[in-house]
Formats: structure tokens, C-alpha cells, sequence
């Protein structure tokens, strides 16, 4: 296999593609790819179709990344790589419903974000078994979707998933437009990670038209993407709680999200931070009171937070609940090269802030907490260890922060830009095609592609009364992978 | 536990004064709601939220009314699990062509007297995601709607104000 991947990385890389290589391949080496993948090589990262052509991105094939691309046949078909590689299904399903490229030899030939045609679920049948219809309005708040449970009597068979609900058409409406506006859909892809899609498809952007930003713009983008993080992280391990019955989390938790959401309209002007990062910076600056508050802000948590993972770990009749429960192998996130604490809570420890580091983490000190149980506990306790990461981030920036400017006005930028950034459910991949200051082609991948997968296999032997726990430990975004 | 539940106990509650609707475009247009549901549901609503698209921002904001320092159930608004229990539907999103259904048959399911609430830039006319031919471009194209909060996304303060007034507090 390795002489595939050498033959592979010896093909020239395609002008004008940047910062890693994107290559044009043959049949036998695209098909070559997808064997080396199912025989556990590297890790899949997306699949996308172009006017002509699709192409796919992977990690450590043999660099950092690097992106294969195959010209149709006549009549759009393209050897399916989910045929080998499971993965992939999904995403060539959406590849079929949004830019019309066929797989062929595909193992699953049904839409996926095109609900225009009936939906056949999968059958389960056997003996005693009984099937749950949820959704796709649910009984909380949160984004639509269905759940089709097959059970027997309490425990969950198999529980099949289907997305699309959301489906805004993000990346046709990317098509011809200018870079401003096209930033304003990209930090709409997942309102909760919208500083890391912003981040994103800015870096991928400046990759593409090789544009240098103030430094002070890196740091600031980490800044709000830490805070994006924290507030996230704090919502969650409280939400997760909630939904195990234990309010009192919530309650705290939420009181914490609340105060960093404050900090951030008070320091940027917007609760979320949207629209704040753009191609060639960032468009709000820190003042030294904004500095201060943030400072504070830093210092009430770490008085506040202990005290709530203290009460996490010994509240016993919570832990019940958590521990052993929603199990994620280890063998299937490598497999499906889930990211997150998804991954990491499953043993992968996978964080582009580190395997492929952007500025300024590259000089930063943080670490990146790894477990191996896989069950809803460890998925908490990432998110815990994340908040604590995330604290000394936040004050490392705020004592280093350079002076500066915060923008440099991108000129007509033309050509191909890449980029994965750690967002707070793992990494967001956006790959771009620009001309003269024109989006040709954008396609934003959100980590949830890979982690709702994964979600069907963990549930399977919990009882029903489990799932709201185990599917707010993976909190996957329904608009982010709807797009 | 213990202890930080009498510490809890021990200090001043969180929760924040009531705010009072100094957005007059939005006062207006809640308070020719008042009267009506003053009448009809004495000034205590059950709301159901239904995203019909959105990109989860909003619903983040939303979340937010629960937390302690909102409270929104001291005013009586109470999120409910079910369209049959809401006297409210707040909706998010620019309605997706996926979403349609699924919102005419929660709004179909939700006993009269009823009201739309449209949340946010994506109900109101489809914001971003106006032209997508994905989505059909606000609320108003599939039920009638009675409020709208503008913001993308509305804060939770925008959001007590708007549903305030709608009761007339
Ligand atoms: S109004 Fe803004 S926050 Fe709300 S769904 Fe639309 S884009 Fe997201």
C-alpha cells in the first residue's frame, strides 16, 4: 500500500492550491485511496463535488493533509469510495443531492439531504421488536431531525438517523458571492461555532490568495474562539446533566455561559461573536477595559467551576447515569476520524490546534486531554478538562496579546484555498475556489458529519430512556451537517 | 451537594429585575396582542419552539430565557414539550422546503386560539438565506404570523420584552 500512496504523493500538486497540495488522480488511484483508507491507513476528512470533478480530503496521505481530486466519466459517475470505506457513504449521498456527481457501486443509493422523494428506513425485523418514530420536531429545544428507533422492549436495536431537515443550501448560495457575504453564510452554517467557521473559511480564504494578516488578528481570533469554546463547554456539561434530571447543574452552568456571553457583547459587541472574523483579520479590537473584564471573567470561573465538577463526581445517582453508558469504541472513532471530545473521549487524540497548528497556537502552551472509556462520562469529562484548557488559553493570550492592527484588506484574491480548525465539537474543514474576489466554490465540512454516524452505533444495547443523554453528550450540529 | 446548596440558599437570588420594552417598533407590535391575550389566556402562555431552519443560534439564545438570571418562568411563560400544551409557537429559521411540513402539522396541532411568534432575521424574511431556493424565506410563507423579533440572534433580553408586552406585564 505504500507504494500506492507514494505514487499518490509524487503526482504534481495542482497550481495555485494552498497550503497543502491537491493533486488530480486516475480511477485506479482514487480507488487505490479508498482501499488504503478501509485498510486503516490515515483518516478521511470529506468528500465534495466540483462542476466536474470531486474531490476528497484526507489526513496523513503521507502530509498533514492533502486533497485527491477525479474528473467524472461521462454521465458524472465516479467509483464510490464509501463502497470500501463507510465513512464516506454520507457524504456521497449529499455529494449525488447537491452537485449531481453519481457514485457508482455505492452502498447506499438513497437521498440524503433531498427530501423531495418517500424515505425508505432500513428494515429490522425479528421477533418482539417495535420501532419508535421521534421527530423531526422534538419535545426540547433543540434542531430538528428524526429518529427512527427499532426496540426491543426497553433496548434500543438499532437506532437509524435521518438529517437534512435544516438544509439551507449554504454551499449554492456560496457560489458567486463576494467574500463579505460569503462570511456572513459561513458563521451561519452552526450559530454555536460560528467564530470557528468564521476562522475557517478566513484562513482558507488567505491560504487561497496568500494573505498575510496582522498578527494581532491571529490572536484575537484565538481569543474568540476560546471563549466560543468555554461558553459552549460550560452549556453542555450542564445540559448533560439536565438531561440525566440533575438541575442544579444546569442551573450553575448556565449561570457561567450567561457571564461569558455577557463578557463577549460587552468586549465585541455581539453575544456569539458573529460576523467578527472576516478574510484578512478581524473586525473588533480588545480595549484594555475589555482586557480587564476579561481578566475578571477568567477569575470568576476558575472561583466558580471546581465546585461544579466537584458536585459532578460525587453526585453518585448522576454518575449512574453516565458512566457506562453510550459507549463509543475506540476501533470506530479512528475509523470514522471523529474529532471532539467525541474522539477524544474514544481514545483519538486528534486536535488541529495541534496536529496541524495555526498561528498563534503554535505558541501557546496547552494540552489535549484524551480518554478511552467512550461512554457519556468521558465525554464530560473532555468537555471539563477542555474549560480548564481553554481558561489558560484565554489568559496567556490576554498577557501576550501584540500590538497592532487587526485588518488587512484583502485584495481580488484568485485561487484554492484549504483549512481545519478546532472548533468546540472538533475540527471544521472548509475548502474554497476563488476568483477575483468571487466564491467559485466553497464547501464547509462540519465535524458532525463524521460523530452522527457514530451516535447510531453507541446507542445500540441502551435503553430509550438513555438517548436524550447520550445524544446531548455528542451534541452534534443538525445545521452544520444539513448545511 | 450540601454546601453548595446552602451556599446557594445563603446568597441573593440572580435573577434579574424585569426589564421594561423601550423598543417602541417592538412595543407597538406586541401591544396589539395585549388586550387579546390578556383576555384569552390571563396573562400566562405556554410556548413551543420549533426550528424550522435555523442555524441553532437562535435556539442558543432561547436556552439562555431558562437560565437563572432570566427566569422566564416567573412571568408565566413556560416552554412545553408538546404543540397541543402551547398557546405560543416560536418559531426560528427561514423555513427550510424540509421543515415545511413538519411546521404546518405543529401548527395544525396546536389547539386555537394560537400565536406565531417569528424569531430572528431567518424567520422574518429568510435573512441570509433569503434566495436559497432551499428555503422558503420567513414564517409568513407557511402560517400566519402575529409577532416578530428582529436580531440574528435576538438576545434573551429582546426576547422577554417582546413576550412581556405580549402579556401585558
Ligand atoms: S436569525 Fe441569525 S441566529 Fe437566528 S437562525 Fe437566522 S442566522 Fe441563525
Amino acid at each position: 500500500m505504500t507504494t500506492l500512496i507514494q505514487a499518490f504523493a509524487a503526482l504534481p500538486p495542482v497550481a495555485g492550491h494552498g497550503p497543502w497540495p491537491r493533486r488530480m488522480v486516475d480511477e485506479t488511484i482514487w480507488e487505490g485511496l479508498a482501499e488504503w483508507l478501509s485498510n486503516g491507513h490515515g483518516t478521511f476528512l470529506s468528500l465534495w463535488g466540483d462542476s466536474e470533478a470531486v474531490h476528497m480530503a484526507l489526513l496523513d496521505a503521507p502530509e498533514g493533509v492533502s486533497v485527491a481530486s477525479l474528473a467524472c466519466r461521462p454521465g458524472r459517475f465516479f467509483p464510490s469510495v464509501g463502497a470500501l470505506h463507510p465513512p464516506a457513504i454520507r457524504f456521497e449521498r449529499a455529494v449525488r443531492d447537491l452537485s449531481g456527481q453519481i457514485p457508482f457501486d455505492a452502498p447506499d443509493a438513497r437521498p440524503w439531504l433531498d427530501h423531495s422523494q418517500p424515505y425508505a428506513f432500513l428494515a429490522s425485523e425479528g421477533e418482539g421488536l417495535h420501532q419508535i418514530p421521534v421527530g423531526p420536531v422534538h419535545a426540547g429545544i433543540i434542531e430538528p431531525g428524526h429518529f427512527r428507533f427499532t426496540c426491543n422492549g426497553e433496548t434500543i436495536v438499532r437506532l437509524e438517523a435521518r438529517l437534512g431537515y435544516v438544509h439551507k443550501g449554504v454551499e449554492a448560495l456560496m457560489t458567486g458571492a463576494n467574500l463579505e457575504r460569503a462570511a456572513l453564510l459561513a458563521g451561519r452554517c452552526s450559530g454555536d461555532s460560528t467564530v470557528a467557521y468564521a476562522i475557517a473559511f478566513s484562513r482558507a480564504v488567505e491560504a487561497a490568495g496568500g494573505l498575510k494578516i496582522p498578527e494581532r488578528a491571529h490572536w484575537l481570533r484565538a481569543l474568540m474562539a476560546e471563549l466560543e469554546r468555554l461558553a459552549n463547554h460550560l452549556g453542555d456539561i450542564g445540559a448533560v446533566c439536565n438531561d440525566a434530571a440533575f438541575a442544579l447543574m444546569l442551573a450553575h452552568c448556565s449561570v457561567l455561559r450567561e457571564k461569558v456571553l455577557r463578557a463577549c457583547a460587552a468586549c465585541f459587541g455581539h453575544r456569539l461573536m458573529m460576523d467578527l472574523v472576516a478574510p484578512g483579520g478581524v473586525r473588533a479590537d480588545l480595549d484594555g477595559e475589555a482586557a480587564w473584564r476579561l481578566q475578571e471573567l477568567m477569575a470568576s470561573i476558575r472561583a466558580a467551576f471546581p465546585q461544579l465538577v466537584e458536585l459532578y463526581d460525587s453526585t453518585t445517582s448522576l454518575q449512574d447515569r453516565t458512566v457506562g453508558t453510550g459507549v463509543l469504541k475506540p476501533e470506530l472513532a479512528r475509523q470514522y476520524g471523529a474529532g471532539g471530545f467525541v474522539g477524544r473521549a474514544s481514545g483519538r487524540a486528534f486536535d488541529a490546534r495541534r496536529a496541524l497548528p495555526y498561528p498563534p497556537y503554535d505558541r501557546l502552551r496547552f494540552s489535549i486531554p484524551v480518554l478511552t472509556e467512550g461512554d457519556v462520562n468521558a465525554r464530560v469529562w473532555i468537555r471539563i478538562k477542555d474549560v480548564e484548557q481553554s481558561l489558560g488559553l484565554i489568559e496567556q493570550i490576554l498577557e501576550r496579546l501584540p500590538t497592532g492592527d487587526i485588518f488587512a484588506e484583502p485584495t481580488a484574491i484568485t485561487g484554492e484555498g484549504f483549512a481545519m480548525v478546532e472548533g468546540f465539537r472538533g475540527d471544521v474543514l472548509v475548502w474554497v475556489r476563488v476568483k477575483n474576489g468571487l466564491v467559485e466554490r466553497c464547501h464547509l465540512r462540519d465535524p458532525s458529519w463524521l460523530q452522527w454516524p457514530l451516535l447510531e452505533a453507541a446507542i445500540q444495547g441502551n435503553i430509550v430512556a438513555d438517548f436524550p443523554l447520550c445524544n446531548k453528550s455528542f451534541n452534534c450540529s443538525y445545521s452544520g451537517h444539513d448545511l | 451537594m450540601r454546601k453548595l446548596l446552602f451556599q446557594t440558599v445563603a446568597k441573593k437570588p440572580l435573577t434579574e429585575p424585569t426589564p421594561v420594552a423601550d423598543d417602541p417598533e417592538l412595543l407597538a407590535l406586541a401591544q396589539k396582542l395585549k388586550q387579546k391575550i390578556d383576555a384569552t389566556f390571563a396573562g400566562s402562555l405556554a410556548i413551543r419552539a420549533v426550528d424550522a431552519g435555523s442555524c441553532n443560534g437562535c435556539e442558543l439564545e432561547i436556552h439562555a430565557l431558562n437560565n437563572p438570571l432570566y427566569d422566564l418562568e416567573r412571568f408565566g411563560l413556560k416552554f412545553v414539550a408538546s404543540p397541543r400544551h402551547a398557546d405560543v409557537l416560536l418559531v426560528t429559521g427561514p423555513v427550510t422546503q424540509n421543515m415545511r411540513e413538519a411546521l404546518q402539522r405543529t401548527y395544525d396541532a396546536t389547539p386555537a386560539p394560537k400565536w406565531v411568534v417569528a424569531m430572528g432575521a431567518c424567520a422574518g424574511d429568510g435573512g441570509v438565506f433569503a434566495e436559497s431556493p432551499d428555503c422558503l424565506g420567513g414564517v409568513e410563507k407557511v402560517v400566519p404570523v402575529d409577532l416578530f423579533i428582529p436580531g440574528c440572534p435576538p438576545t434573551p433580553l429582546t426576547l422577554i420584552k417582546g413576550f412581556l408586552a405580549l402579556v401585558g406585564a
